[in-house]
């Protein structure tokens, strides 16, 4: 028990859609002016995104959160480094740069149904979402995030202290028998 | 009698047979039945006795507007009380029993009731109320509670599973009957996504029973074609058994789909709610026809005209063997004709219309229906089953003629389903030609921008006819794909040809000239048990508005809304009232179009899932320790660790004495913790708190008190100087989440061009606090970092690796003993909490709870939030004006505390309480002082915030606010004890601080 574990710690769950736990994820809070965000992302080599966009270069990852807000996903070690890097670029500028890898916990949703686990959790719009966009929003009665890695997969995120609802939650809306047929 | 036919039925497979029990008695029907129909099938006419006089009652209607046959459906976690046999699907071992009756359905004993008709007359409920005062409670409660009321309250848990679905889409169509279908193409056509909701488990509503042609094809075979047309466009979306329960504001929808009723046990959802958000939405929601009122107009075997038609062609089932029909318009010949060709007798047409002609007269007649005309029923024989009708002229002037027969169609014309298009304002004209409310095109339920969202189609909008509805219909898709963001298409409107129809005759009771024996057996509302002469004795009573007729009557408040008996009445109170219909009015259309299950809104939130439970990083660690949960907010926190064979205050004592004796360890995770940073992060501080928060040096810690902009305490914590231009504001453990939001509304609201940036960092970080003599020995054998005296003093803080874990380590105190709290990632929380038990070990480390907390907080006088606060509490009640900044000119409350009031010298002031015998005084208990107020209550001077047994001290202690308490030291008041006796617990004035008041222990 020396390694930072995550909440659920490789949890899963298999229904019409496959539901699990994507272990320990990088997270690095960004606020700053547009301009600033703009030289953060250059700092990390990415693509500053639209609102409600996300932009990636491989595992590193830039989501929209508010129009002075944006979140970086990495690996979980990387976080601190990219931290102190986006810090250098713009010191002197107002900012803030938190890192925040333990304060979520990412889950997947896979599988061709897996928009429709979506579907009972959100009411946000999900015809037309794509990768490449975020959304935060409500899963049932806390508070999330999500998008998508491929034209099968969701991620979806949330506080750590909630994660075991949010992975109950994922969970029941895949049970088998519960498809939508839309 | 009713039975089944032989050949027909096109809703039902007779190759699949199915079981099912009714009070127990074994019964049969086939797939495609409803529960109603299976029951007809069987020959079982009475299906339940009325609330009120306990009469026998059969089936009226085929679908959602049945009164009478509710059931109580199912056994132990599947029972369901209340639930119309007309729209429950039969499936293989379905149980049903009757409702409403003792001992048996055959045999009621309630129906003494019905004898004692005329002492339960209109608002009888309320006269009991009144006179005499006593009878309420001693004889009206008990007897109405025991004779009055429907199914049973189920007694286990829901056994099924439930969920909601959100859906979005530009045209959303309610109805999947021709009308409907014909809009759904429309709008799909237009290029508009839409989703078709269609609570039967058929496409096509009446008009495959009712007959006709559309596009020169019979009318199944077009739905048929339509469907599939819809089936597979990529931009329709279609659910049968998916009723539209409710239109609300911005086009926000409730579809209710019975996902798995007829297969339990399944494990799919059971109910499924959807919640649908639409640009435009069209209710295609058809009509229901209206009962005509006649004396005996609700024994068994008097049904609705299309009913009787939807039984025989639909599921094969003749209610009857000689139905006699009674009308008032042309529709109901359609159920003669098909009563005809099902072999069935029809011995008359009772038509109140004095000249019977056009198409269908011909056809009637033709097929050899004797025609009746200018006539009504003035009675019916029978009390179990219709054994005929007494038909005399329409005045009921005549004498009556009898007719033998055992079921009665009736029709007194038609209502559109105008309840979707009301829920969010839609307005109704009267249609005086068609006897019907309809609704106004010209005044749609308005959205946002001011424009109409719900259009109508078909019957819903008063189009009767097949050509009208379609062409209607076709028309609202149109309508709405173009509102919606389409386009209007060009495409045809299905035809059907144009029919002749005769215009029906208002008779709104049969015959018009009944006298009161008669009248007091006009049924209005069946399952209210409400008759024509409760309605005209309302009237009479001075009840002029609908609403409160309604109301005083009970017509349409019972499980089915009023759905056959509204317009009925409300043309019969406008007679007594003598007043046209549409000054009447109607009562309010309100959601849920008929009643969904408690299951369905609740959706998954049950079980695991009925509310988050937040945890901390430990929370396993807790729980397998033996936790005594608390909830605080959503969190659960440990209450204490209690051992075996200890009671909960038994640990809890435990806890405090070895904390202050040893060393204690405490899960503080839940506390918030919020960044702020930027250029004027230090002003903006010094705005949210009292004191001064800017000039706190880097690597210091100061406590602080937030007020809101009213002067009220609104949350305190220890507040951390990171950097330059940063600190970490720690809140409570309720407060993270609204003092985050609370800072952000001043900075985005007011202060926005302030360069100040929060971010709540409460998650980021597991926080453990060690407390004790001990402590500097527990952190010592953790290792990593200097944690002596001279490099960590009290009120400061520093970062390092604490047994190999990145730590930052604040010297701060809430015990009053040496106290560390130890922040690290939250995902090494529960390696650091091991860790901390592990090196505590040798120095007899034990954990604390909240309460233990609580109570060591207490004995130092430190005040809690939410204990010493209630949202009206200032600091200076708290004697915290040494918090107050005497220097800045402005913080939010600070005005506010100097309005009379706030600074009056008579507010309840914060003391400590010892009570002179040592016990402990109960929570929320109040000082009382002399003499007694206007309300004849003793007159208050204070009440105790906090009060424990303290360990430490070892008796009772306590804080509380008392007026002018801290000018009153030593001087003794009564606390009021809440066991009723009277008595009152004396306790001395003292300071707030119990222990250590020099604060020698926490700064060594």
């Amino acid at each position: 028990m020396s390694d930072a574990v995550s909440v659920l710690n490789g949890a899963a769950f298999d229904g019409f859609a496959q539901v699990s736990d994507t272990g320990p994820r990088g997270m690095i809070t960004l606020r700053g002016a547009p301009e600033v965000l703009a030289k953060m992302a250059k700092a990390l080599g990415l693509a500053v995104p639209e609102t409600l966009g996300l932009t990636s270069k491989g595992d590193l990852s830039l989501a929209w959160m508010s129009p002075d807000e944006a979140m970086v996903l990495c690996d979980y070690a990387d976080a601190p480094g990219l931290a102190e890097k986006v810090q250098g670029a713009v010191k002197g500028d107002h900012a803030l740069v938190a890192v925040v890898s333990d304060a979520r916990a990412v889950f997947r949703v896979k599988g061709d149904k897996a928009d429709q686990v979506l579907r009972k959790l959100t009411p946000a719009p999900l015809d037309g979402f794509a990768p490449g966009q975020v959304r935060r929003t409500r899963l049932a009665q806390v508070a999330g995030a999500f998008w998508m890695t491929d034209a099968q997969t969701f991620e979806i995120m949330c506080f750590r202290s909630q994660a075991q609802y949010v992975f109950d939650l994922l969970s029941n809306a895949a049970r088998p028998g519960s498809e939508l047929d839309l | 009698m009713s039975h089944r036919l032989d050949g027909k039925g096109r809703l039902i497979d007779r190759s699949k047979k199915l079981r099912f029990t009714f009070n127990g008695k074994a019964m049969t029907g086939y797939a495609g039945d409803t529960l109603a129909s299976a029951l007809l099938g069987s020959g079982q006419s009475v299906m339940g006795r009325s609330f009120k006089y306990h009469r026998p009652r059969g089936v009226v209607a085929s679908g959602v507007e049945e009164p009478n046959a509710l059931m109580n459906l199912g056994e132990g976690g599947r029972f369901e009380p209340n639930q119309r046999a007309t729209t429950t699907p039969l499936f293989d071992g379905l149980t049903a029993t009757s409702q409403n009756h003792w001992p048996s359905l055959e045999f009621d004993i309630g129906a003494v009731n019905d004898l004692a008709a005329r002492f339960l007359p209109a608002g009888f409920y309320y006269k009991t109320f009144m006179f005499p005062r006593f009878a309420w409670k001693h004889l009206f409660e008990p007897f109405i509670r025991q004779s009055a009321g429907l199914g049973q309250v189920p007694k286990e848990p829901d056994a099924d599973r439930y969920e909601h679905v959100y859906h979005h889409t530009d045209v959303l169509v309610i109805g999947g009957g021709v009308a409907g279908l014909a809009a759904a193409r429309a709008a799909a056509a237009g290029g508009a996504k839409v989703m078709v909701l269609e609570q039967t488990a058929h496409w096509g509503g009446r008009a495959p029973v009712d007959g006709g042609q559309i596009d020169g094809l019979d009318p199944e075979t077009w739905v048929n074609n339509a469907v599939q047309e819809l089936e597979t466009a990529e931009n329709v979306t279609l659910r049968l058994g998916t009723m539209g329960a409710g239109v609300y504001d911005h086009g926000y929808v409730l579809g209710y789909e019975r996902v798995a009723d007829a297969t339990p046990g399944d494990d799919r959802p059971r109910h499924r709610l959807w919640r649908i958000r639409a640009k435009q939405i069209v209710t295609a929601t058809g009509a229901i026809e209206r009962p005509l009122s006649f004396p005996g107009n609700d024994v068994p075997g008097v049904m609705l005209a299309s009913a009787v038609r939807d039984y025989v062609v639909n599921w094969g089932v003749a209610p009857g063997r000689r139905t006699v029909i009674v009308t008032n318009n042309d529709d109901a010949y359609l159920t003669a004709l098909a009563l005809k060709e099902a072999k069935l007798e029809v011995p008359a047409i009772i038509d109140v219309r004095a000249t019977l002609v056009g198409p269908l007269a011909d056809r009637a007649r033709k097929a050899g229906i004797k025609l009746m005309h200018g006539k009504a029923v003035v009675g019916v024989k029978g009390k179990k089953q219709v054994t005929g009708v007494m038909v005399a002229d329409l005045d009921g002037k005549s004498t009556p003629d009898a007719i033998e027969c055992d079921a009665v169609a009736m029709s007194g014309g038609w209502s559109p389903v105008v309840h979707l298009w009301s829920h969010c304002g839609g307005k109704l004209n009267w249609d005086d030609a068609e006897a019907m409310f309809k609704p106004d095109p010209a005044r749609p339920p308005l959205g946002a921008d001011g424009q109409g969202f719900v259009l109508t189609a078909g019957n819903a909008s008063g189009a009767m006819g097949l050509a009208e509805a379609l062409a209607d219909g076709h028309e609202a898709g149109r309508q709405a794909a173009k509102a919606a963001g389409g386009t209007l298409t060009r495409k045809a409107a299905p035809k059907a040809p144009e029919t002749e129809r005769q215009p029906l005759k208002q008779v709104w009771i049969m015959p018009t000239s009944a006298g009161p024996d008669k009248r007091m057996k006009m049924w209005l509302d069946y399952q209210n048990d409400v008759k024509v002469s409760d309605v005209q004795l309302a009237a009479r009573e001075g009840y002029a508005s609908v609403e409160h007729t309604k109301r005083y009557t009970t017509l349409g408040m019972a499980t089915d809304q009023g759905k056959l008996s509204n317009i009925n009445g409300l043309a019969v109170l406008s007679d007594a009232l003598g007043q046209a219909i549409p000054q009447t009015g109607t009562t309010t259309f309100r959601p849920p179009y008929t009643p969904i299950s408690m299951g369905a809104i609740a959706g998954e939130a049950r079980g695991e899932l009925f509310q988050p439970i937040r945890r901390t990083p430990m929370h396993s660690a807790h729980d397998a320790a033996g936790a005594v949960w608390e909830p605080v907010g959503h969190w659960r926190r440990p209450f204490c660790f209690a051992r075996t064979g200890e009671t909960d205050m038994e640990a809890v004592n435990r806890e405090i004495v070895n904390t202050r004796d040893n060393v204690g360890m405490l899960d503080a995770s839940t506390l918030g913790k919020i960044l702020v940073t930027g250029p004027d992060a230090g002003k903006f501080l010094d705005m949210l708190y009292t004191n001064v928060m800017s000039s706190l040096p880097v690597g210091k810690c100061r406590y602080g008190l937030m007020c809101t902009e009213n002067g009220f305490v609104t949350d305190d914590g220890v507040v951390a100087r990171i950097g330059e231009q940063t600190w970490l504001c720690h809140t409570t453990t309720g407060g993270a989440d609204r003092i985050h939001g609370h800072m952000e509304d001043w900075l985005q609201c007011e202060w926005w061009d302030w360069k100040v940036y929060t971010a709540n960092l409460t998650e980021q970080y597991a926080q453990v606090a060690v407390a004790g003599p001990k402590a500097r020995k527990v952190l010592e054998a953790l290792g990593g970092m200097d944690v002596s005296k001279e490099a960590m003093p009290f009120m400061t803080w520093a970062d390092g690796t604490l047994a190999g874990i990145p730590a930052r380590v604040y010297r701060i105190s809430f015990t009053g003993e040496l106290s560390y709290e130890i922040a690290v990632p939250a995902n090494r929380g529960a390696e650091l909490w091991a860790k901390v038990a592990e090196a505590g070990a040798a120095h007899g480390i034990q954990p604390y709870g909240t309460e233990a907390m609580h109570i060591m907080r207490a004995e130092k006088g430190f005040v809690m939030i939410g204990d010493e606060t209630d949202g009206t509490v200032i600091p200076q009640d708290l004697n915290m004006g040494w918090i107050i900044s005497k220097k800045k000119t402005d913080y939010l409350g600070k005005r506010a505390q100097e309005r009379s009031h706030m600074a009056s010298p008579d507010r309840w002031r914060l003391v400590g309480l010892e009570t002179l015998d040592g016990s402990v005084i109960p929570d929320g208990a109040y000082a009382v002082g002399e003499g007694f107020n206007a309300n004849g209550q003793r007159n208050m001077i204070g009440r105790v915030t906090s009060t424990y047994y303290s360990p430490t001290i070892r008796k009772g202690i306590a804080m509380g606010l008392i007026q002018h308490g801290p000018d009153r030291m030593g001087e003794v008041v009564d606390f009021a004890t809440l066991d009723g006796t009277g008595t009152v617990i004396k306790a001395k004035i003292v300071e707030t601080c119990f222990y250590d008041k020099e604060g020698a222990k926490a700064d060594v």
